[in-house]
């Protein structure tokens, strides 16, 4: 069952991708997503008997990967309650954007390469999520790598793509580093990598120091904190979040699956996995904490102020990223999942409406030109609102009934107080972060469906209307779209000032996209309601973990009891977001434009990401280059060469001069050569 | 198989095929070349089946003696046999490789790569000190021959500095030899595997031998000769280069170096570390700035080479299995690579990275091949480098952390060079136009790349086959090198209460070592 579960998408991917334009693109289509249905199908038992506790966690061995000595890696699948909660995500999100994706890809000539990666991602992706060992965790991590990096430039003539695509890869890579070593760091302690037997062995190690880059540090910390470095690469978290809004130049569908719902959920998977580990070092945990709270801040600031609809939700996705790692920080893994599981839902059905106002805007993703939608495409803006509000976390505080958001993200804010320490202040960024979730949120609400119509500024729109769009969509969905939007912004302010339809009459799209988005929103609304015990439940957790992580009953016990102001913060704030993005984008429409005059510095360093990118150029990027040439012109050419084999040869000609020199038919200069030659073959001879 | 002297045949039929192909005309040679190729890979199958891998640590042993102590002396062990293995499997792609861009004295150019494969297998199974010399440096003169006849433009400068850089390690390796006979009175090399030199000795004579190999595998600084060697030889040369004649360097540090002079190889340890750590990070950045496609990833193969050091010099099971597996995955993979190069560059006669791009579209399936390569390259897990790099490294990170953080930057630097030169000939726009005319792999060239493809998944996905077979030769040679390996920086202390005091000493022995 399992079995087939995970490899099912890998041979789907084999065959659309090696069949490819042989095979054509309906069988392409029909196999990659009808082989992620059956997965579904498959998921959605194992994930039910173990929430009604019917399940015991197992592992299927499959065969030897990697043996030398005492290590051993083993090609296993595992399954336990995370493994469960994550093949349901997994699985779900990938169907329907399988599914979505017949529609939004539909005008593309590429399309069995494109059904290819998507599995190939969701193939490595449930490696990922099965594995019993660190090594097999690694494999799908760097193999969901490969198949982000691979849909990210899906549109490979487009040079942004490319550029976003190895930004991507390398950024990740850079994580990977801390991986790797933190591997390597755990065998060496443990003389294991089995993830069961160094959770069993890890409280034992707490307080054990151990030698590291010539100092001493406390081991776990040390392992702790090296995995932790993965875990920010893979989930974008401040430092090594870069990647994540250039991944946007990806297709929609993927950015949905794999930089919303999945991918980019694995670092908080690797840490909810090996809590027993992370929870024998409080100096990790404050780190985890601290870098989750200060993503959570960065991101939602910066989300504020993004005109493109795609960039906006990705920033937002860091910024929820950012909340499941201070949850795990203060010690409430459940939490953390239950976020992780819910968010899914939430913003992959975001992602898919924002892929769904693209593909009616006709390519645009500049919300300065769009307004006035919700009447064109009442069933994306009804699903997006419904995800607006789980995101959003709107519901009742003392009654405990609301949307998805509302039981995840005040589950962990309680929790972060209950925690106290840290937590606390990680509570108040986290009420802070909520303020500007529900502002932004609701700003892409209002400037895309609500108000006038500002098409008509818009250059895809034009083309549109204009009758070029044959020829555009004959390149496929987004290519060259890139430049038009940079050529947007710099004269942004003109374009705001047109107003009108220009005569587009958007179009809702076609049901086997709204499809997908009607039944993420049904997660959206229910999954909190329906799991929320399960999940973090100070009774129904221990019941429904079963140690597949380290639930802290007392914990989630505590969260529940926080003064009645806790629970009412994010509740205020949440309104308050709405209100301000109400007042700003639909009561007073020049407010937004006087901000921006009066704090004309703080807008330009949001509007700039905090100039991380920027920073990194300048740090990294530049000087690998010029140091790399300096290496390769004076070191290579100009020193090795120069005084190695050139040198040699050089003095070669000398030596030939010398020589000729020397035959100067003199008797005397060859009986001075014979004796020195004799002299030193004597030398040898008595001396060896 | 007992007795039956399948090595000398494996020698015998390369040497019989080169003989004939001097004779033949150039379509005949071809064919000759081919089916010699193809016998010596169906022995070489042979040889592997009939191989015990619990049996005894030499087998398939012949030994004639010719004249004093020198003797016709072959044998393999598991380490032996996975380097033959890689040797007769690449040689008839490099045949194959050859087929239409080799047009001038085609026979010549088909004897020269017999003979070649002559002297590699017989590197490989020599048992005698002297056996081995002769073979390893002849292995120079058909390389210099196939480099400075059939190579490109500059091909006199790369084969003199080619031939220069080589012969200079050699002639030190020699004296060492004929001192360690002297000493030992054997030339046999299981003998002397287990001949116990004096240490102080040992420093002079590991430096000796040093010398060559360093120079073979190339460690920083003597690696500049590779890239000009690689650039100016004809594909096939740039495969059987990179493949194999790159891993002379490093069987000569698993067969002679490390279990003759075990003392010695621990006492110089940092250097090599040192050296490594250098080349990941140097040549790295030196790729990244490379204009010519195949100088790019001749310098990506010094990065991986020194990755085969650090994991030699590890002293235990894990880096020195590790090393032989990124031996054999960057032989596969460093040679498809330049079969890659070889392929576009027969269409276009050129090199230059920036005449090509957005070659996925004209040619899809080249551009699967050359990404499955690619990202094997980077070390991908699921292909063959990944489980040699990550042996590797975890095998030096056992020993010293500085030196495996500093090489495991490797992977970040390698994902950047390898990702920016293909995009660069794969992906963007047809900016050219007679790039953009190129058409897709012929069936011929499917057939090269294929294999290895297969096999770089099989290594990856399954590197037990290969592994198995070198276990216990290299848990030998792991017991040998024991005593004195040295010990890592990591020195786990248990126990709550911290010893801050204690912890300095260590932090200042834990730094000299990694230095």
């Amino acid at each position: 069952m399992i079995q087939l579960i995970v490899l099912l998408p890998l041979l789907a991917a084999a065959i659309a991708g090696l069949g490819n334009k042989a095979l054509g693109k309906l069988p392409a289509k029909i196999v990659t997503t009808g082989a992620l249905f059956a997965s579904c199908a498959m998921s959605w038992p194992i994930f039910i008997s173990f929430l009604t506790g019917h399940a015991e966690p197992f592992v299927a061995p499959l065969f030897t990967w990697i043996q030398t000595g005492s290590f051993d890696a083993q090609w296993a699948l595992r399954v336990d309650t995370m493994t469960a909660v994550m093949l349901v995500v997994i699985t779900s999100v990938s169907s329907l954007v399988h599914l979505y994706s017949w529609g939004y890809m539909d005008e593309e000539p590429d399309q069995p390469r494109f059904f290819a990666y998507l599995s190939l991602f969701t193939f490595a992706m449930l490696m990922l999520v099965t594995a019993n060992n660190l090594l097999q965790m690694f494999f799908g991590w760097e193999g969901v790598g490969l198949a982000s990096y691979l849909l990210i430039g899906f549109w490979f003539r487009k040079p942004s793509a490319n550029a976003a695509a190895i930004k991507a890869f390398v950024v990740n890579r850079v994580g990977d580093l801390g991986f790797m070593m933190g591997i390597f760091g755990t065998y060496l302690v443990f003389n294991t990598i089995s993830i069961p037997e160094i959770l069993a062995a890890a409280p034992a190690m707490a307080g054990s120091t151990i030698g590291f880059l010539g100092y001493r540090f406390d081991t776990m910390t040390v392992l702790c904190l090296l995995l932790f470095i993965g875990a920010m690469g893979k989930s974008a978290q401040l430092g090594l979040h870069t990647w994540l809004p250039d991944a946007m130049e990806g297709p929609t569908p993927v950015s949905a699956l794999i930089h919303a719902a999945t991918m980019v959920t694995a670092g908080v998977f690797m840490v909810c996995r090996l809590s027993p580990m992370f929870e024998t070092s409080e100096t990790a945990l404050t780190v985890v904490t601290y870098v989750g709270a200060a993503t959570c801040l960065f991101a939602a600031t910066v989300g504020t102020v993004q005109t493109d609809i795609k960039r906006v939700i990705a920033y937002s996705t860091c910024s929820q990223l950012g909340y499941m790692f201070f949850a795990a920080g203060v010690g409430a893994y459940g939490a953390a999942m239950f976020h992780l599981f819910t968010h899914a839902f939430f913003k992959a059905l975001l992602f898919l409406g924002a892929g769904s106002v693209i593909h009616a805007m006709h390519h645009e993703q500049d919300m300065r030109y769009y307004g006035a939608l919700r009447k064109e495409i009442p069933i994306t803006f009804w699903t997006m609102t419904l995800g607006t509000l789980a995101i959003t976390g709107v519901g009742l505080p003392l009654v405990g009934v609301g949307f998805a958001g509302f039981y995840s993200k005040d589950g962990i804010l309680e929790a972060a107080y209950a925690s106290g320490g840290v937590g606390i202040g990680a509570y108040f960024v986290g009420v802070f972060a909520a303020l500007l979730t529900s502002f932004y949120s609701w700003r892409l609400v209002f400037l895309t469906f609500f108000g006038k119509p500002r098409w008509a500024a818009s250059e895809h729109i034009q083309h549109a209307v204009h009758g070029h769009h044959e020829g555009a969509d004959e390149e496929g969905d987004g290519h060259g779209h890139d430049a038009h939007a940079h050529a947007h912004d710099d004269h942004g302010h003109h374009g705001q000032e047109q107003t009108g339809t220009a005569g587009y009459h958007p179009h809702e799209s076609p049901w086997v996209m709204l499809t997908p988005l009607v039944v993420l929103s049904l997660g959206a609304v229910f999954a909190g309601f329906l799991f929320h015990d399960q999940f973090i439940g100070s009774e129904g957790g221990i019941e429904f973990w079963k140690n597949a992580l380290a639930f802290d009953s007392h914990l989630m016990h505590a969260a529940h009891e926080v003064p009645t102001w806790v629970k009412f913060g994010p509740f205020t704030v949440m309104l308050t977001g709405l209100v301000i993005a109400w007042l700003s984008y639909i009561k007073f429409t020049d407010w937004p434009k006087r901000f921006v005059a009066t704090f004309g510095a703080l807008y330009q360093f949001l509007l700039n990401k905090w100039y991380f990118d920027e920073l990194y150029h300048f740090l990294f990027v530049k000087p690998a280059f010029a140091i790399g040439r300096f290496f390769w012109k004076f070191g290579d050419v100009g020193f090795i060469d120069r005084f190695g084999p050139n040198g040699l040869a050089a003095l070669v000609v000398q030596g030939n001069k010398i020589t000729r020199r020397l035959q100067s038919g003199y008797l005397y200069t060859y009986a001075l050569v014979m004796l020195i030659g004799l002299a030193a073959a004597a030398t040898w001879a008595m001396t060896r | 198989m007992d007795g039956f002297p399948i090595l000398s045949l494996m020698m015998a039929v390369p040497m019989a095929g080169a003989i004939a192909c001097l004779f033949a005309g150039a379509n005949s040679a071809r064919w000759i070349a081919l089916i010699a190729t193809l016998v010596d890979l169906v022995l070489g199958i042979a040889l592997w089946a009939n191989f015990d891998q619990g049996g005894l640590q030499w087998q398939f042993q012949e030994y004639h003696p010719i004249f004093g102590r020198f003797a016709w002396a072959l044998g393999i062990d598991g380490i032996a046999l996975m380097l033959i293995a890689l040797t007769v499997f690449l040689m008839p792609i490099c045949i194959g490789a050859s087929w239409q861009a080799i047009q001038k004295r085609v026979g010549e150019y088909m004897a020269a790569f017999l003979f070649m494969e002559v002297l590699m297998i017989g590197v490989f199974t020599a048992q005698d000190l002297y056996l081995f010399y002769i073979m390893f440096e002849a292995g120079l003169i058909p390389m210099y021959l196939i480099i400075g006849i059939w190579g490109g433009a500059d091909r006199i400068y790369a084969s003199y500095k080619f031939f220069l850089y080589t012969l200079l390690g050699s002639v030190l390796m020699l004296i060492a030899m004929m001192w360690m006979v002297h000493e030992a009175g054997t030339t046999e090399i299981p003998a002397l595997m287990t001949y116990n030199f004096d240490p102080h000795v040992q420093t002079w004579l590991f430096l000796a031998f040093f010398a060559s190999f360093a120079v073979k595998m190339p460690m920083w600084p003597v690696h500049t000769w590779l890239p000009d060697a690689h650039v100016q030889a004809p594909t096939a040369g740039s495969v059987i280069l990179a493949g194999v004649l790159l891993k002379m360097g490093g069987y000569g540090f698993i067969r002679f170096s490390l279990p003759m002079f075990p003392e010695a190889s621990a006492q110089l340890a940092p250097l090599v570390w040192g050296l490594s750590m250098v080349a990941v990070v140097y040549t790295s950045l030196v790729a990244l700035v490379q204009s010519d496609m195949k100088k790019l990833i001749a310098y990506s193969s010094v990065a991986h080479m020194a990755i085969v050091t650090v994991g030699l010099f590890a002293f235990n099971q894990a880096g020195i299995e590790g090393a032989m597996m990124v031996m054999l995955g960057h032989g596969l993979v460093s040679g498809a690579l330049f079969l890659c190069v070889g392929v576009i560059y027969d269409r276009l006669h050129t090199r230059e990275i920036n005449r090509y791009g957005g070659l996925s579209i004209n040619m899809p399936k080249y551009a699967v091949l050359f990404m499955l390569f690619t990202m094997a390259s980077v070390g991908l897990p699921g292909t063959s480098n990944f489980v040699g790099e990550f042996l590797s490294l975890m095998g030096i990170y056992q020993a010293s952390s500085w030196v495996a953080l500093v090489c495991t930057t490797g992977i970040i630097l390698g994902a950047a060079y390898m990702l920016y030169l293909y995009r660069r000939i794969c992906y963007g726009e047809q900016k050219n136009a007679d790039a953009a005319a190129m058409p897709d792999l012929s069936v011929r060239e499917v057939a090269l790349l294929a294999p290895i493809a297969a096999a770089v998944l099989w290594m990856g996905v399954y590197p037990e086959s290969f592994l198995a077979p070198m276990r216990a030769d290299i848990r030998a040679l792991e017991a040998r090198l024991a005593p004195a390996a040295p010990a890592g920086d990591s020195k786990i202390k248990m126990g709550a209460p911290k010893q801050p005091s204690e912890g300095h000493h260590e932090e200042a022995s834990a730094h000299g070592e990694a230095h």
